[in-house]
């Protein structure tokens, strides 16, 4: 299929090495910031992801200090934070002020879900590893790739330039509910330059990137699929993927208008989501006519959210099955329930937005219908997680990095499925909604759960991208260390959520002395856990760092991989392959009886 | 037994003993589950090192005992949702008391205080506009009208009647907020322009804590109130009481 596909991207040559020369002309910028090709791209996204994890859980800490601290000046760092986030959000002594919490929190929320993890897992790994993996040259549009980055690019120096506008960025949680965010940030006059229309304006660029890469990876998983590569040939990563920029195309839209919506309520005095008769500050709001519903708002946000629960999570789940299959050397177990499961979830994400929004109020009936879907949805990622465990069975795993943060995502993942049972059902969930319960679901779901398993695919693809492997050593201490500390993070959570402590909260809980009180101490333990945690990272960064140059030096396939990106020379050149490539079988021919090797590549003839 | 393990809330509701009860076995599930889940990858990951077990087996699993596994999830899952979950709520929405039998208090939310509407002794709330907003007159009730003259307006306490349901009429003046009573096992928005009934049966005396459950600010974390559960002789005098201090003229001398 894909022989006349792969002529499509004529000047790139094909599989053809030889009709490829002029890669070696471009300059510094065209090769390396201007760049078309998909593995700088994915590059420049996973980088810049990565970067704003650490961002983002740096923001935490401080929050974590000041929730087992309140009202404390952060220690060494309060005076250089002061001076750098100002007044509104913290105070002369250097502690963390109630707005400049909002705006952490918020701004925690944004940056790990939309500038951290999903450029790392969607951008950063589908653009690297995806054309390689299915023996494509590069991806289908590498222009609308570029756009696509420069968007992302454009969203996040606006949204960290927000913190340096008058009244700090965005303030109004991650989700953004009006009418909250539709008054917000109006204090400094100005109704462009404050941080929640400045939010909503990066918002918008960064949709627009996802949707002009999602689009290039639906065309270029299609089109661009090597010959003899049938659908149910592809790495189960590629199928991740692919349900993944679905679901940005589909959800992603309605999103990108409500955040034009909230903008227009906010700068043209439009009133989407804005009732009549609001009084704030004792005095009826006259900037708009009202009529708005702000429930309109949590519909558009959560038929975007929940789909995006799974953007963080599938890649996630392609990557750790990657690493499963080779570090385990068998074939996945039942590779085609994982496929049609892949889809049945990414179909009814679609159907279960609504029990983010139990809170608002639910009849009967449609609260029956969506306690059913999100019931539903359970069984494919039973289906997903049985798989991979199953798969463990008979293995001969070698107990490298990358298989160490796969095989924790297992467990760690499965916690935090698991406490999203009760959650589905709407009469508990009142009882925990917004509670640190759900926190912990969630946070067990996305950290340990999908940057565990980012950091595995790090580990994993750091030798093609570098041509070097990444410390072993140290790659261990940052496993061992990163588990347990995030499990002293995470695990209290749930305790202090069945105490009934809610999240948000400034002081930590001390306000509410009958509710928090008992369990007030968890905060201290966990505040130091997430120290530790913070600790373990840095053990990763400067891994990451030294070994691009100090690494032990690796050849093509130094995991004795199957799948096409093990195929390519180390690092991959501009047009990824040095032989034209065909496919004689499955993905995950590893340990077949009778093969003289215990990895049967998926080009290899014989 | 679980639920008491994480340190539950103590329950103060009459359908809270349901609420808690299908925690409870959510999370009996979870852990069976958790175990299950749990022992076969340890057991797996222990006995299938490449030191112990050098040679991989390319068929790995042959057995479908997952597959029986797979539907008896299903199945639970099915009966907690059918048999459990679909009626619980129902009765929460479908079967609010009414009038004659529930004290119906409006919350209305503002920032960061909550608004405890009665009645009065006439038992009809007084018509209200926002333009009558003052701060003397917090929920704007209309001065020309009869029915709001008794009315009383409580600020960050609800008070209530041991074994009396309730129903808050939950609302917003500015911004969301939300009602949150974890002892009641209840909670819902407070959303500006709607007006969402939310019923309990309180079942033991005491003072709990009210949570607002939805940002709303710089000082949410800070929007506490309380709810008083009492007998009836503790509610009638605490209401002649703010009728006294709020209707000078025309109620009743002591």
């Amino acid at each position: 299929m894909s022989s006349i596909a792969t002529a499509d991207v004529g000047h790139h040559g094909g599989t053809d090495p030889h009709a490829d020369h002029h890669h070696h002309e471009l300059g510094f910028l065209q090769k390396w910031v201007f760049s078309t090709d998909h593995k700088v791209i994915g590059l420049q996204y996973g980088v810049t992801g990565l970067s704003f994890l650490f961002f983002g859980f740096l923001l935490m800490l401080v929050m974590r200090w000041q929730l087992a601290n309140p009202g404390i000046a952060v220690p060494v760092v309060g005076g250089f934070l002061r001076s750098v986030f100002g007044e509104t959000v913290m105070t002369d002594a250097g502690a963390l002020t109630a707005a400049g919490y909002n705006v952490f929190g918020a701004m925690h929320g944004t940056i790990m879900v939309f500038f951290g993890i999903v450029p790392v897992a969607v951008a950063g790994f589908g653009n690297y590893v995806v054309p390689l993996q299915i023996g494509a040259p590069d991806m289908a549009f590498p222009k609308l790739n570029m756009a696509s980055f420069w968007c992302f690019f454009t969203s996040c120096v606006l949204m960290m330039g927000s913190f340096f506008l008058k009244g700090s960025a965005a303030k109004s949680g991650w989700t953004a509910y009006p009418p909250l965010a539709g008054i917000a940030d109006f204090e400094n006059g100005n109704i462009w330059l404050n941080g929640q229309t400045m939010w909503l304006i990066a918002m918008v660029f960064n949709i627009t990137g996802s949707l002009l890469g999602s689009i290039n990876f639906i065309t270029t998983i299609i089109q661009l699929r090597a010959p003899g590569l049938t659908w149910m040939r592809l790495p189960f990563f590629v199928w991740a993927q692919f349900v993944t920029a679905f679901l940005l195309v589909l959800a992603f839209p309605p999103l990108e208008a409500a955040g034009f919506m909230q903008l227009t309520d906010r700068v043209l005095g439009t009133s989407f989501f804005m009732p009549t008769g609001l009084v704030v500050g004792q005095s009826v709001a006259q900037t708009w006519s009202g009529g708005g519903s702000p429930i309109l708002w949590q519909h558009l946000f959560w038929f975007l959210a929940h789909p995006e629960v799974y953007v963080l999570i599938l890649p996630a789940i392609g990557i750790v099955s990657e690493i499963v299959a080779n570090n385990t050397r068998k074939p996945l177990y039942g590779y085609k329930a994982m496929v049609y499961s892949v889809f049945t979830l990414g179909f009814l994400s679609f159907i279960v937005w609504a029990h983010h929004m139990y809170m608002t109020g639910m009849g009967a009936k449609v609260a029956a219908f969506f306690q059913v879907t999100t019931i539903m949805i359970s069984v494919p990622s039973v289906i997903l997680l049985t798989a991979l465990l199953l798969s463990l069975w008979g293995g001969s795993i070698r107990f490298n990095t990358p298989m160490l943060f796969a095989t924790s995502f297992l467990p760690m993942f499965g916690l935090g499925g698991l406490t999203g049972i009760p959650l589905a059902f709407n009469a508990v969930d009142l009882f925990l909604h917004d509670t640190y319960y759900v926190i912990g679901h969630f946070h067990y779901v996305v950290a340990p759960g999908t940057i565990f398993g980012l950091f595995a695919g790090v580990y994993f693809w750091y030798p093609k991208v570098t041509g070097r492997k990444m410390s072993e050593f140290l790659g261990k201490v940052h496993f061992w260390g990163s588990l347990l500390a995030i499990n002293g993070l995470f695990f209290p959570m749930f305790i202090q959520g069945m105490g009934g402590v809610h999240r948000r909260w400034y002081d930590g809980g001390v306000t509410y002395e009958q509710l928090a009180g008992p369990v007030l101490h968890w905060n201290k333990v966990m505040t130091v856990s997430a120290g530790i945690l913070a600790l373990f990272q840095l053990v990763f960064i400067f891994n990451f760092f030294t070994s691009w140059k100090f690494g032990k030096k690796v050849g093509r396939n130094p995991w004795d991989a199957t799948t096409l990106d093990w195929d390519t020379p180390t690092p991959p050149p501009h047009g990824n392959f040095d032989k034209p490539i065909e496919v004689f079988r499955g993905p995950y021919e590893y340990s077949v009886p009778g093969y003289h090797a215990d990895f049967h590549p998926q080009t290899s003839r014989d | 037994m679980l639920n008491k393990l994480m340190g539950i809330v103590p329950n103060a509701s009459e359908h809270g003993r349901a609420v808690e009860h299908m925690l409870e076995m959510c999370h009996w599930f979870m852990l069976v589950l958790f175990v299950g889940w749990g022992t076969f990858f340890l057991v797996s990951v222990y006995k299938f090192n490449k030191k112990k077990h050098p040679n991989a087996d390319y068929h790995g699993v042959r057995s479908h005992a997952s597959t029986h596994a797979e539907f008896a999830v299903i199945f639970i899952e099915a009966s907690l949702l059918l048999g459990f979950a679909v009626p619980l709520w129902g009765k929460r929405v479908v079967d609010i008391p009414d009038q004659s039998e529930a004290l119906r208090v409006r919350a209305i939310g503002e920032q960061y205080a909550w608004n405890f509407h009665y009645a009065g002794p006439d038992g009809v709330f007084g018509k209200q506009s926002a333009k009558f907003v003052s701060p003397s007159n917090p929920l704007g009730l209309d001065p020309d009208d009869e029915s709001g003259k008794d009315d009383i307006v409580s600020k960050n306490e609800l008070h209530v009647v041991n074994q009396q349901p309730v129903v808050l009429e939950v609302s917003s003046k500015d911004v969301i907020h939300a009602v949150s009573i974890p002892h009641m096992r209840v909670a819902q928005d407070a959303i500006p322009g709607t007006k969402v009934p939310l019923w309990f049966r309180p079942v033991k005396l005491g003072k709990y804590e009210i949570v607002c459950a939805q940002l709303c600010g710089a000082g949410h974390y800070a929007m506490r109130s309380h709810i008083f559960v009492e007998k009836q002789e503790e509610f009638d005098a605490f209401q002649k009481e703010l009728n006294q201090m709020q209707h000078p003229a025309t109620a009743p001398a002591k």
